[in-house]
């Protein structure tokens, strides 16, 4: 059985005494160390996926089991990065990042140590007695990505994390986490609504659909890292994500004029 | 600069209030030992500091106001801490809440006096409410305010009970505690007086009582000026620790 198994899972809830479908019949298997972009416009279920798998909110039909293991709720081996960062606004940008080493045993030297090296991963060593208030958007983020990566999860979950971010930051970003994952080998789960970011970052990409939120298709990126997001291979691929989503309905109708 | 303009300000102010209170006098037909002039007033401050009763009189109320006030806001916090992360259980809590609340301190003193008589107690048992509902209703309140997102990270990292309270709940709530806990200093202290005016025979209160007796007016409103003086100081301390623990938490200046 694959890493990460995910067999007819899905989500309902009551709403005003009605159920409502949010997820319906996932079938996905992931292997350890790729990249997945969970991709569809709002409404379409990734989060909920996402967070099925994370273990915030499980599913209530199907299965879905990491290493052979049930998800009954969030797990200290993978984490979590959310669009508005979650960083604790009290706490320096070291002390951040030493939060998830707080709860395993370790003197604090070990545990300064760890933080310092994750802060120079992503290149914010100088800020490490900055409160996270001091800092850009993306810089915030950046914390957020070496916290998840000092506690050495197996799984990283980012939640539209580049969401809230300008466009130039955020393929910044995107290059830097492309980077982080060459080196450190996480399987990562993404959540994306950005067609180009999806292209640009995943091994994968899950197409989902809304009403109710589905798997439309799932798409084999054949690019390799460092990809030029002018390149022809690059747009054929968005392409084909453009047809999943059917996007491409104007052609038709010029055919019939 | 702006400390010095601001140092002028008080002083300008200060100037007015004495120069209505000496015209008020100098128009009135008071006889002087009923309303005396701020001159006469200020003498009468000199008189009990030389005495000694002025100093024996704020130790006595500080003592009070310490550990009235002290417990009231630690039970309170620690109980508002409590109630906020339950609010299963809050919900039976609450009205009775908030049916003592709108109770005046005052109120209960002829109970308390009839529990603990004359003296200490009574002054700290209406210390200890007036600041105990407030503080507590707002850091429960605080506590509920708190953004998913952060327990979700230290649920995500493995922080449980009880270090999830003092990493978590308690800096993230700190802000609106810590404004709750400010209020209710100043209306402890007002109670304070009220408390000492009837329950007990020591203190800045019971000055003011003795005083009307005494008809020493002179007395009676230097004490005033004292109890305010006090009020503003106890206060600017409360503002300076507070600023302190938010800028050591990140909080914008």
């Amino acid at each position: 059985m694959s890493y990460i198994h995910i067999e007819n899972a899905g989500k309902t809830f009551l709403q005003n005494g009605e159920e409502f479908t949010a997820l319906a019949d996932v079938n996905l298997d992931i292997e350890k160390g790729e990249f997945i972009c969970l991709l569809g416009p709002s409404g379409c279920g990734k989060s909920t996926l996402l967070n099925g798998i994370a273990g915030f909110d499980l599913v209530n039909k199907g299965s879905i089991t990491i290493d052979g293991e049930e998800v009954k709720g969030p797990s200290t081996n993978n984490v979590t990065i959310f669009q508005n960062y979650g960083l604790l606004p009290w706490r320096t940008v070291l002390k951040n990042v030493e939060l998830g080493l707080e709860s395993q045993n370790m003197d604090k030297k070990k545990r300064k140590e760890i933080a310092r090296k994750y802060l120079q991963v992503v290149k914010l060593e100088n800020f490490e007695n900055s409160f996270p208030h001091q800092l850009s958007g993306g810089m915030q983020q950046r914390v957020a990505i070496a916290r998840a990566l000092a506690v050495n999860p197996e799984i990283l979950f980012m939640d539209e994390p580049f969401g809230a971010l300008d466009a130039i930051t955020r393929m910044k970003l995107q290059d830097d986490i492309l980077d982080i994952c060459k080196n450190e080998k996480k399987t990562i789960i993404f959540v994306t609504h950005d067609i180009e970011e999806a292209v640009y970052l995943a091994d994968r990409i899950v197409v989902m659909t809304p009403n109710p939120g589905k798997v439309k298709g799932v798409l084999t990126v054949p690019l390799h890292h460092f990809r030029d997001r002018t390149s022809g291979d690059f747009l054929l691929v968005r392409d084909k994500i453009f047809e999943l989503l059917n996007m491409k309905t104007e052609e038709t109708i010029e055919y019939q004029i | 600069m702006k400390k010095l303009r601001s140092i002028k300000n008080v002083i300008v102010s200060l100037l007015i209030l004495i120069a209505v209170w000496e015209i008020l006098f100098l128009i009135s037909d008071y006889s002087e030992a009923l309303f005396p002039s701020p001159f006469m007033a200020f003498q009468a401050l000199i008189e009990m500091i030389a005495s000694g009763q002025l100093l024996e009189s704020i130790i006595t109320s500080m003592i009070r106001f310490v550990i009235g006030y002290g417990l009231s806001v630690i039970i309170a916090v620690i109980l508002g801490l409590i109630l906020g992360s339950l609010p299963g259980v809050f919900k039976y809590i609450n009205p009775t809440l908030q049916l003592l609340r709108p109770i005046s301190p005052t109120a209960w003193m002829p109970f308390v006096v009839l529990l603990f008589g004359i003296g200490d107690l009574p002054a700290v048992v209406i210390i200890f409410i007036a600041a105990f509902f407030p503080v507590l209703l707002s850091t429960v309140s605080a506590v509920v305010r708190i953004q998913p997102i952060y327990y979700k990270v230290a649920e995500n990292f493995g922080i449980k009970q009880p270090a999830l309270l003092w990493k978590v709940i308690l800096p993230a709530a700190f802000p609106g505690i810590a404004n709750a806990i400010h209020l209710a200093l100043g209306s402890a202290w007002i109670f304070l007086v009220a408390g000492e005016m009837v329950g007990a025979q020591s203190g800045l209160g019971y000055q003011i009582i003795d005083a009307r007796n005494n008809v020493r007016a002179d007395i009676l409103l230097a004490t005033i000026f004292v109890i305010g003086f006090i009020g503003l100081v106890l206060d600017y301390l409360i503002g300076l620790v507070e600023k302190r623990i938010l800028k050591a938490w990140g909080g914008a200046e």
